[in-house]
């Protein structure tokens, strides 16, 4: 356990940081520094950037003693989050890319009238 | 008041009122005899406010039980439509109530059926394997019972209360949106599976808890049963997906209660985002269920072959791969919903690289036997029906993950034919040889051995020629929904033939009952003369007396490597007890579990029903209660070491305090 | 993994506070979830206005940085708490409360603007998805501040015990992790919405 006051100096530098990683992505995207893509992923890892240092400065997951259970369901996690979002993604643009959701909805009502699902 | 509640929604055909009746006679009789026998208070104070996993795992299982004979109901009710309406013929269930059945069957079979049994079995065998007193978190697990039970209150109320969904076991959009299902059915099917869900997902908090951090001194992760293995699996499925579950029945409820638009066919609604986000959840649900039961048989083969399981690494690494893989491949469930050929290649594949870590898991079991000395008690039969009809139901998966193929058997028989295969010989089979494996561990006595054997050969049969027909009525182009042909077809004999193996099935559960029943009856001849090890067992569970008393162990166990129990009896060291106790904590039975679950089943009827008044008394009970329980200090009471003494004296004696 | 000279009840508090985390981490899927929702349905607005028309950046600027000031307030209150300075950490968890309470303001009045306007969740799929996504961080504030004004109100009735403070340490957990969920929703749904 660490003595107080450099947790003290942990949450003043995650605040200051954080700070700066709001206002750099708000004045990215108010003043259109970059634009299309470029601009998604400049933002997200922004986002991501705040992620990575509110979790060490606030939420002290570096610091865990014995075997870094907390850590790993994090890492857990972040593959599970990964998978479904990028999946879902993929997926539905692919859907969307082969059929209009007008004929989507048809083609699962032609599939239940036949005695489909 | 009342919202759409009336008195028209009490059933008024013939079959949903006798089902209706049946629910609600059974309650009675079953209320009646408890309060005449003076045993509600009994019941109450050591069952229903317990925490003890054990009797929460055996409330469980009682549940699951329930509902196995309801759900086998729906499915000889939908066989016997099949087998009579063949061109003039009409069968004997309206277009409506067949849907109705069809849909209730799979969600009352995955839902309530193979999930109950699951979490019965986890609760009764996980703590004793990892040498633990209780879970991580024992007025959780109560919880997470009363929320299950609360769903199975809500989906049987259906039964006696309006109707239910008609949209399938998935309730697809726009189908069960509000345009085209107006009624209460897809609401009860929304709320009954919120709920339930919400005390999987908090059981699978806990047992996560419970494996990394109440294994007992000494336990390695790579020292644990293989079962406890394939719990830890399940449970990081069930903590990855349950959430979307929630989400996806949430926004189909939002769709229906406030007008809003994710799935609808106006303003921008998808319909596909549904699809794609409940089999994010449904694949990964199967291996949720099937994992445990692998587990099962990762104890069974041993302790039945006398061999220490072959390749227990690999059996590992099987079972985390197959954990990690069963994420990428829910696309399967819908290649023919107009994906492209690239996402259907990568899917296609991923699902049947999925088919390796099975193959090795097999063949680890199968190494096992080899060259061991078996014997065929009813737990085995269980295992060896269960690779037959496993395999076949693995290589016909394997088949349909070719994109090509499964736009020929998509919606078919088939399919039905195949995920039947996976669930009955796959996961059924393996809680089956579990629950007669286990038995003995928690009443001190064994089933009837005979009786047994004959139920598991009516089942391994009965599913053969239930099931058989229908792979070829698939590939002869029967959609999976149907409720009537054309005579010209010439389907009616397989049709028939499917029914009788349901019947045979049928005859299966039945001599289950009487086996139960007999067994009981006959408890002081089938007792367990080894108080506590009747199988010559590997595990730490069979340390223990059996019952085991509410605490376990009176000494946590000190363990060395993988089946301590049996390398410490082979060194012959376990007869040597300590004997100096230390005081124990346990936790003290509450009602807040049922309290609060009773809150949240007033929420899902007021939300069925659009009593906002009473979704609102539930939700301010909820709010209310979690405070007061989390507020409260004393949870604990101490069982003093002088008093474990004198019990431990009486329960190494077999004889009763 | 026990070691030797932990007692039972540091045992049990070690477990409850795994535990919690755990379940944000399932709290985080269920976020991963409604924003890959969010992200299919951002361009389904029927004809009908899109983030760009709607939001405006420097509101939301002012509502990120309370929500983020009180993240840091909190980390306060939890230093004071492991001082055993039961006064500074009830003073601390009452300025987290009130930025809370500032940031829950905004996001209802934000809300009650849009529907006014007409706006409403069931004008189409992108309002469905967007109302469901921030209006479900705002339900998890909503519970954060009953567990604050809990906390607030056992800390004045009795002492800073190992206890409470695990309590505090959890709750703090679950504060800071809105905070992060909230940053994702300032990125994309405004920033990235307005933007681009």
């Amino acid at each position: 356990m660490k003595n107080h006051k450099s947790n003290l100096m942990n949450y003043i530098t995650g605040y200051i940081l954080s700070i700066l990683a709001t206002l750099a992505a708000f004045i990215i995207a108010k003043e259109s520094l970059v634009s299309g893509w470029i601009l998604v992923y400049v933002i997200l890892s922004i986002a991501i950037l705040q992620l990575v240092v509110q979790a060490v400065f606030f939420l002290h997951l570096s610091e865990e003693d014995g075997p870094k259970l907390n850590l790993t369901t994090f890492y857990f996690m972040i593959m599970v989050v990964s998978i479904l979002v990028v999946g879902s993604l993929w997926i539905m643009k692919n859907l969307d890319y082969n059929m209009m959701p007008e004929q989507q909805n048809q083609h699962m009502l032609d599939q239940y009238n036949e005695g489909g699902f | 008041m009342f919202g759409r509640l009336g008195f028209d929604d009490l059933p008024t055909e013939l079959i949903t009122i006798g089902g209706a009746l049946s629910m609600v006679g059974g309650l009675i009789a079953v209320t009646a005899g408890l309060i005449y026998f003076k045993k509600l208070g009994w019941l109450w104070r050591n069952w229903l406010t317990s925490l003890d996993h054990k009797k929460i795992g055996v409330m469980y299982i009682a549940i699951a039980v329930i509902m196995l004979l309801r759900g086998a109901g729906d499915a000889v009710m939908m066989r016997a439509q099949q087998a009579l309406a063949s061109g003039d013929s009409t069968g004997i269930l309206s277009s409506d109530t067949f849907q109705q059945v069809f849909s209730a069957h799979g969600t009352i079979m995955i839902f309530f059926v193979a999930m109950g049994l699951m979490f019965g079995l986890i609760n009764l065998v996980l703590p004793l394997q990892l040498g633990a007193r209780d879970v991580a978190f024992p007025f959780l697990n109560s919880l997470s019972f009363w929320l299950f039970a609360s769903g199975f209150v809500l989906i049987n109320a259906s039964l006696v209360i309006g109707e239910f969904s008609a949209a399938g076991w998935l309730a697809y959009p726009p189908l069960s949106g509000l345009e085209y299902s107006p009624g209460v059915g897809v609401d009860y099917w929304i709320w009954a599976l919120q709920i339930s869900g919400l005390g999987s997902l908090l059981s699978g908090i806990n047992f996560l808890v419970t494996i990394l951090k109440m294994r007992a001194p000494g336990m390695k992760l790579m020292d644990m049963p293989i079962f406890a293995w394939t719990v830890l699996g399940s449970m990081m499925l069930v903590i990855a997906v349950f959430p979307i579950l929630t989400v996806t029945l949430s926004l189909l409820a939002l769709d229906r209660l406030m007008g809003m638009n994710f799935f609808t066919s106006t303003l921008g609604g998808n319909p596909m985002m549904y699809i794609n986000l409940i089999w994010a959840w449904g694949h990964p649900e199967v291996y949720i269920l099937v994992l445990p039961a692998f587990g099962i048989f990762s104890e069974i083969v041993p302790v039945f072959s006398k061999k220490k399981l072959f390749g227990y690494t690999s059996m590992v690494w099987a079972i985390m791969s197959i954990t990690v893989l069963s994420f990428i491949v829910w696309l399967h469930h819908f290649f023919t919903m107009g994906g492209g050929a690239k996402v259907n290649a990568f899917f296609g594949i991923m699902t049947m690289v999925i088919s390796i870590p099975t193959g090795v898991k097999v063949f680890n079991w199968l190494f096992t036997m080899f060259r061991g000395k078996i014997t065929y008690s009813s737990p085995m039969i269980w295992f060896l029906g269960f690779i037959a009809t496993f395999t076949i139901g693995g290589m016909t998966g394997v088949l349909m993950a070719v994109p090509a193929i499964d736009f020929q058997v998509h919606n078919s028989l088939f399919l039905v034919a195949h995920f039947h295969n996976m669930i009955i010989g796959g996961v059924v089979f393996g809680y089956m040889a579990g629950l007669t494996y286990w038995f003995p561990k928690f009443t001190g006595f064994k089933l009837h051995e005979g009786l047994g054997k004959l139920a598991a050969w009516l089942w391994i049969n009965g599913f053969i020629v239930a099931f058989g027909p229908l792979y070829i009525l698939g590939l002869m182009g029967a959609t999976r929904r149907i409720d009537h042909y054309d005579a010209s077809l010439g389907w009616q004999w397989l049709f028939i033939i499917a029914g009788i193996g349901v019947l045979i099935i049928g005859a299966g559960i039945a001599t289950q009952i009487l086996q139960l029943g007999y067994s009981i009856w006959k408890r002081k001849e089938l007792r367990d003369s080894t108080n506590g090890d009747p199988w010559d067992g590997r595990t730490l569970e069979w340390s223990t007396t059996a019952p085991p008393p509410h605490y376990n162990f009176a000494v946590i166990p000190e363990v060395k490597g993988q089946d301590s129990l049996w390398t410490s009896k082979q060194a012959k060291t376990t007869t040597k007890q300590s004997t100096t106790y230390n005081d124990i904590e346990m936790p003290k039975n509450t009602d807040a579990g049922i309290k609060l679950s009773a809150f949240a089943f007033l929420i899902g009827f007021g939300l069925v029903w659009h009593i906002w008044w009473l979704a609102l008394i539930g939700l301010f009970g909820v709010i209310i209660q979690t405070i007061l329980h989390l507020t409260k200090d004393d949870h604990e009471y101490t069982i003093s070491a002088k008093d474990i003494k004198l019990h431990e004296q009486h329960r190494l004696k077999g004889t009763s305090l | 993994m026990t070691k030797p000279h932990t007692t039972n009840h540091e045992q049990s508090l070690d477990k409850a506070k795994f535990g919690f985390w755990v379940y944000v981490m399932t709290d985080c899927v269920l976020f991963a979830t409604l924003f890959a929702t969010y992200a299919v349905l951002r361009n389904n607005t029927a004809e009908g206005p899109s983030a760009k028309d709607l939001f405006s950046l420097n509101f939301v600027l002012l509502e990120t940085m309370l929500l983020l000031t009180s993240s840091f307030t909190y980390g306060l209150a939890l230093i004071f708490a492991k001082q055993n300075n039961k006064k500074m950490t009830i003073n601390w968890l009452t300025i987290t409360a009130m930025l809370g309470l500032s940031f829950l303001a905004m996001e209802l009045y934000e809300f009650n603007h849009l529907i006014t306007e007409g706006h409403a969740w069931s004008a189409s799929a992108f309002l469905s998805a967007y109302f469901t996504l921030v209006g479900t961080h705002g339900l998890h504030i909503i519970i954060g501040l009953i567990w604050i004004f809990v906390s607030i109100f056992r800390l004045k009735q009795g002492t800073l015990n190992i206890k409470n403070n695990n309590s505090l340490t959890m709750l703090g957990i679950f504060w800071h992790f809105l905070d992060i969920i909230w940053i994702f929703i300032f990125s994309f749904v405004y920033l990235i919405g307005v933007a681009l």
